[in-house]
């Protein structure tokens, strides 16, 4: 089980990076490279080249700026699971960040390696769609903002162009006011959920407002829940799971029936963290 | 095209180490195959059962999910280093004297992960154990004696009574 | 170090000054190990080798039209690409049937596919390279035509007059069928009081070995010999097999087991790719090194445990057991593997199911068919696992039939301890088991009465909580009666040779291998007990067809039991001879000597005479000094087979304590007891850790673990992040108890302990399942893995 030949370019700039994914169409970046990789070793994937853009310099802190946080692309999962800024200002990526993989893979797998490959059963773009955020990509024509909401496109695919890269997401700095809700049901910890949810909302006085759940593992992209969010928004929880209207898939793991039935009780879960104290 | 292969200076256990290495080498079949350092294991070469766990600049990682050329200039710390820098020294007793190996297939990727769990200090609980410990795959204890051993490392390290 | 042991050392009548029989020695191969300084088959690098990759059949039956190999063949540090019929000139087919199961029959197998695929995965070329990247380069340039034929994928409609034939010349698909009606079964069930019907399901799953199968061949034109470095259970066997296909003497042939990772059952059976290995170093006149991948393993090696039972159990309303009766069909794929058959987990089936019980009525049919997927046969605990699942899973749902609680029908009907010796309904001889003594500790041990307290409490809360049980027993030791009488050529006898050195050390040459499981501590224990010295001054040589005396390997929890008394044996025989030269040396009548930390002395009052060392520079390099006549014998070996019984069981029981989370289906394991008797304990410690691997290897298939195929037969989670394996999490601490009925067949008085955890883990797992969802009125789970799916639809929430 190796992977078939290919070439190999370190990347030294965003510049050289947008350069050669233009010149080569077939060719993968490597981020972290925990997913990449165990599909070139089994041979699902066999690009000419992989463009290895960990050298470039720049990409891997996460800054406050009015009211937001700005995540560059090839920061670690580790690196964003020890922040105390993630901690205080996106605890919902905080809260998500023990259930994905293990030690080992965390320690190499980035942030916005995880977005741009857009797996429906991945923890972090449900939470970057939960959160409201976006996704800046760079491209020959430099940099342009996509909105988590239209960034996810189908399986696997995302609105970034062949010849652009994801260099950081922004999320909203939480508030006083911010709720997040996060669970996941996996077989074992750390694997990919069977279905997962992720959720911010406003506290608005007793109740909340702008509530945003993301169900991940329950469709091809991660997925917006909006008549839920509105019933959610008025308190009515068992409204708000009655009008999930999900339309999963069998897999492996799970039936669409145990998915959908799991996707109400993680609402039920979720609503209540929500309606929790900060 | 030209840089299928490509030339990487490393250090590896101390050992400053230049080769040519085929781009598509993973990091763990380059210590097997081009070092003959066979203490790192490969069991499933996707990611999942965490037998070629080494350390890359301090912290551990798979080794058949990076590429040996995405270690130029690194620090790579494989069982063999470890075990001659004494660091685990201790935690290899453990793991004897609990028999919390049997094959020892997984076992120096459990000692590096166990490792990376007992130098952040403090005793974790056997629950906190058992999550570090989750992406190491052991078919032969069980774990319950694995966690005896990495349990009762981390309460001697801190000094605690037993 | 806090770390506790589970068992105070129990001693036996068999101590002795140096004893380390009951004691937890510390395994001295250990160290090597931990540092990474292991030696694995995947390890082993030899001059002029090269790596082989298998071209593999993606489809489940196929006609295979042509092999275009040209391509593979200019591929870059290509060797050679080599295809069914060419390998076939260097390696002669087999057949994996045996005598006495009956009418078991199978069909031709080849090292590499001729005409036909007929399992997905199968091998049906072999590529040849400097290294494994570039021979799986050239795979993808070898271009097969296959005309793709119906695909039998379901046990219960292989045998339907419309489902095609999958080896023509068998005339069906049946590989094997047993039938048994003991008793009067039906005026049993007539007159019980209850009769419960059920049908259980075990799931298809596999080993996983940490380690992949591993094997470097290397033919030696010049000496006309083979040294195959073979990662397998049992060298003796290979050796004679791979003799006997390529035409050579053992002689000719050294297998070289050094360490194994992981073995299980998955590394004691013939493979294709294997022998194709072997063949191709035969062929190429060079060492050809195969390493399967993780893929390639999920659909080569042997899969176990796909079986559908049906079960049914009459009861009175005192808790007595009147009747079993069961209907076991089970599909093994195209062929029965290799020299062991794939009839023997079904007949295992038939044996076991009762077993633990008093009940003279017990009818049973099995069928073994031929499906196209990947082959089944013995994998830890044989058979055990299916039989506990069904005989405890009725004997839970007759209790709850009768409302009477699960330990106390046990109690009711299990085989008194004062009963022995007996045999079950099925005709297994037990020798002295201890069911009643094992269930008591285990009741002590868990709290039982304190358990049931909480689960009660917490039921208030809505928290479902259950305790399972499974009581079990267990073949350990197996006699010729296994497989020799069959007429396998797998041995069931094991020697051991100790031999003196020039430092009045010893070393022992055993037939038995270590995969892990502790053999080269347990023979050195008993060899160092026996003989008279500490430890650390012997030697354990293992897994070497050259250097050790012939033997059975590893497989049937035989290494301690059989293995074990070896040893001993030659320990003794060897402190005789010692004691013979002694006395030459001090003129004292050798009875009167004794052997003590290596050194003689006097048998009476331990008075010290003369130090090993100098005993063996004296026999070694003076001889001229011992009296005239006197020959120095200072190696010794000795067998041991068990005769006087065909197997020797042990029993025992274990229990499970667990959450249900009946919003999600979820399964959280609170606590695992297993209290065990495998006869006198050698080593507590290891006992122990085989019991726990062995439970968690249960654990996995009551829970997790399951290879999943569609209905064209792909296996779809042939993949380790599909293929659910125990981890660290989910997994419970687990407690272990101990009774001890020593065997009289040996001196030693050791059973087997090897697969008693993997028998009775998945029942208790069920049954504690069921008993924490019975008072929400769902219907009894008895399909094993049990997901959240499966437990959803049990209580009607999806």
């Amino acid at each position: 089980m190796k992977p078939a030949p290919f070439a190999y370019k370190r990347a030294r700039s965003l510049d050289e990076a947008v350069a050669l994914l233009g010149e080569h169409r077939d060719a993968r970046l490597l981020a972290g490279g925990q997913s990449l990789i165990a599909t070139l070793n089994m041979r699902l994937s066999a690009p000419t080249l992989l463009i290895d853009i960990n050298g470039i310099a720049g990409l891997d802190r996460i800054t406050r700026n009015n009211g937001s946080v700005e995540i560059g692309a090839l920061v670690r999962h580790a690196q964003a699971e020890r922040s105390a800024d993630i901690a205080r200002h996106v605890p919902l990526i905080a809260r998500a960040m023990p259930t994905i993989g293990h030690p080992a893979i965390r320690n190499r797998g980035t942030l916005g390696g995880s977005i741009a490959f857009a797996d429906p059963a991945a923890e972090l773009p449900a939470c970057l769609l939960a959160l409201g955020g976006e996704v800046e990509a760079t491209g020959p024509n430099g940099k342009r903002v996509i909105k988590a909401d239209d960034f996810f496109t189908g399986l696997f695919e995302t609105a970034l162009a062949p010849d652009e890269l994801l260099t950081a997401i922004r999320v909203p700095a939480a508030t006083a006011q911010t709720r997040t809700g996060f669970a996941e049901l996996a077989r074992r910890h750390g694997d990919y959920a069977i279905a997962g949810l992720a959720a911010t909302a406003r506290a608005d006085g007793k109740g909340l407002s702008d509530v945003r759940l993301a169900f991940f593992g329950v469709g091809a992209t991660p997925l917006r829940a909006n008549t839920s969010e509105a019933a959610l928004a008025h308190g009515d929880i068992d409204g708000a799971v009655a009008a999930l209207d999900l339309e999963p898939h069998d897999d492996v793991q799970a039936t669409a029936a145990t998915k959908k039935h799991l996707a109400g009780v993680l609402l039920r879960r979720v609503a209540a963290q929500l309606m929790e104290a900060r | 095209m030209s840089d299928l292969s490509l030339d990487i200076t490393l250090t590896v256990n101390g050992e400053r180490i230049a080769e040519r290495v085929e781009a598509r080498k993973s990091l763990v079949d380059f210590l097997r195959d081009d070092l003959a350092l066979t203490g790192s294991h490969v069991g499933c070469e996707h990611g999942v059962c965490g037998t070629c766990t080494v350390r890359v600049n301090g912290e551990i990682v798979r080794g058949c999910l990076m590429l040996a050329v995405q270690c130029d200039g690194a620090t790579v710390e494989t069982i063999e280093g470890l075990s001659d820098s004494g660091e685990v020294a201790d935690l290899q007793r453990a793991f004897e004297q609990r028999n919390a190996l049997q094959c020892g297939y997984c076992t120096p990727g459990m000692l590096a992960t166990a490792q990376d769990l007992l130098s952040r200090g403090g005793v974790p609980s056997r629950d906190e154990i058992r999550e570090h410990i989750s992406g190491n795959y052991c078919r032969c204890t069980g774990y319950h004696a694995i966690v005896d051993a990495v349990e009762a490392v981390a309460q001697a390290r801190a000094g605690a009574k037993p | 170090m806090k770390i506790v042991e589970d068992s105070p050392p129990v001693l036996s009548v068999l101590d002795r000054p140096n004893s380390y029989i009951g004691r937890s020695v510390p395994r001295p191969n250990l160290a090597r190990l931990t540092q990474g300084r292991g030696q694995y088959i995947s390890d082993v690098t030899l001059p002029r080798m090269a790596h082989v990759a298998f071209v593999r059949s993606p489809h489940a039956h196929a006609r295979i039209v042509n092999i275009a190999t040209e391509a593979a063949k200019q591929a870059p540090g290509v060797l050679a690409v080599v295809t069914g019929p060419e390998l076939a000139k260097v390696m002669t087919p087999w057949v994996g049937v045996l005598t006495h199961l009956k009418g078991l029959k199978s069909a031709e197998q080849s090292p590499l596919a001729i005409e036909r695929a007929c399992w997905q995965g199968e091998a049906v070329c072999a590529v040849v390279a400097r290294t494994r990247a570039e021979a799986e380069d050239a795979c993808e340039l070898v271009d097969v035509t296959y005309e793709e034929l119906p695909a039998v994928v379901d046990a219960e409609t292989a045998l339907d007059a419309k489902t095609p034939v999958i080896h023509a010349s068998l005339g069906d698909n049946l590989c094997f069928e047993r039938k048994l009606d003991v008793g009067a079964v039906d005026k049993a069930f007539a007159e019980s009081d209850a009769v419960i019907e059920t049908t259980f399901v075990t799931g298809r799953h596999t080993g996983v070995c940490n380690e992949p199968r591993a094997v470097v061949a290397d033919w030696n034109p010049g000496e006309q010999r083979l040294t195959v470095y073979h990662a397998t259970q049992a060298p003796h066997m290979m050796q004679d097999l791979f003799a006997l296909h390529l035409g050579l003497e053992h002689q000719q042939v050294r297998i070289l087991t050094k360490d194994v990772g992981g073995s299980f059952g998955i590394k004691v059976h013939t493979y294709a790719d294997e022998m194709a290995t072997v063949a191709l170093s035969k062929l190429l006149k060079r060492p050809v090194k195969f390493v399967a991948d993780r893929i390639e393993s999920f659909v080569t090696d042997i899969h176990a445990r796909d079986h559908r039972i049906k079960g049914k159990i009459g009861v009175m309303k005192d808790g007595t057991i009147t009747a079993f009766e069961i209907d076991d069909l089970t599909g093994i794929g195209p062929y029965s593997v290799y020299p062991r058959t794939s009839g023997i987990e079904a007949n295992q089936v038939v044996n076991l199911t009762g077993g633990p019980y008093q009940c003279p009525n017990y009818r049973a049919q099995a069928r073994v068919v031929f499906t196209n997927k990947n082959v089944m046969c013995q994998y830890r605990a044989v058979g055990h696992p299916i039989a506990v699942a069904v005989t405890e899973g009725l004997v839970d749902l007759a209790a709850a039939k009768i409302g009477m609680d699960p330990l106390e029908i046990r109690r009711r009907n299990l085989i008194a301890d004062d009963a022995y010796p007996t045999q079950s309904a099925s005709g297994l001889k037990f020798e002295k088991l201890s069911h009643h003594e094992a269930l008591a500790h285990l009741d002590t041990m868990m709290n039982y009465a304190a358990l049931r307290a909480e689960q009660a409490k917490m039921r208030k809360d809505g928290i479902y909580r259950g305790i399972g049980f499974a009581s079990f027993i267990e073949v350990t030791n197996p006699s010729a009666a296994f497989y020799g009488v069959g007429g396998a050529r797998i041995t069931s006898q094991d020697g051991a040779t100790a031999k003196l050195d020039a430092q009045g050390n010893i070393t022992v040459h055993t037939g038995v291998t270590e995969q892990g499981q502790g053999a080269e501590a347990v023979i050195a224990q008993c060899a160092a007990t026996s003989f008279g010295v500490s430890m650390d001054r012997v030697r354990v040589v293992t897994g070497d067809t050259d250097n050790t005396p012939y033997g059975g390997g590893t497989w049937a929890s035989r290494a301690a039991g059989i293995g074990g008394e070896a040893a001993w044996q030659a320990g003794k025989a060897l402190r005789d001879n010692v004691l013979a030269v002694a006395g030459a040396m001090l003129q004292a009548k050798p009875e009167d000597l004794d052997i003590r930390n290596g050194i003689v002395v006097d048998k009476s009052n331990g008075t010290e005479r003369l130090a090993l060392n100098e005993l063996a520079r004296v026999a070694y390099f003076r001889p001229d000094t011992l009296p005239p006549g006197f020959q120095a014998e200072l190696m010794a070996t000795r067998h041991y087979v068990p005769r006087a019984w065909p197997f020797a069981f042990t029993n025992g029981i274990q229990a499970s304590y667990l959450e249900v989370d009946t919003d999600t289906g979820f399964v959280k394991l609170l606590r695992h007891w297993c209290v065990e008797d495998c006869g006198t304990i050698i080593n507590p410690q290891l006992v122990d850790e085989q019991i726990r691997g062995g439970v968690v290897q249960g654990i996995g298939a009551a829970l997790f673990e399951q290879c999943l195929y569609d209905d064209r037969g792909q296996m779809l989670n042939g993949n380790m992040a599909d293929y659910l394996v125990p981890m660290a999490v989910e997994m419970p601490d687990i407690d272990c108890g101990h009774v001890v009925s020593p065997t009289a067949d040996s001196e030693l008085g050791a059973k087997g302990a090897g697969e008693a955890g993997t028998a009775g883990a998945p029942a208790c797992i069920m049954n504690a399942i069921n008993d924490a969802l019975r008072p929400l009125g769902a219907q009894p789970l008895t399909d094993m893995p049990f997901t959240p799916d499966k437990i959803l639809r049990a209580l009607g929430k999806i």
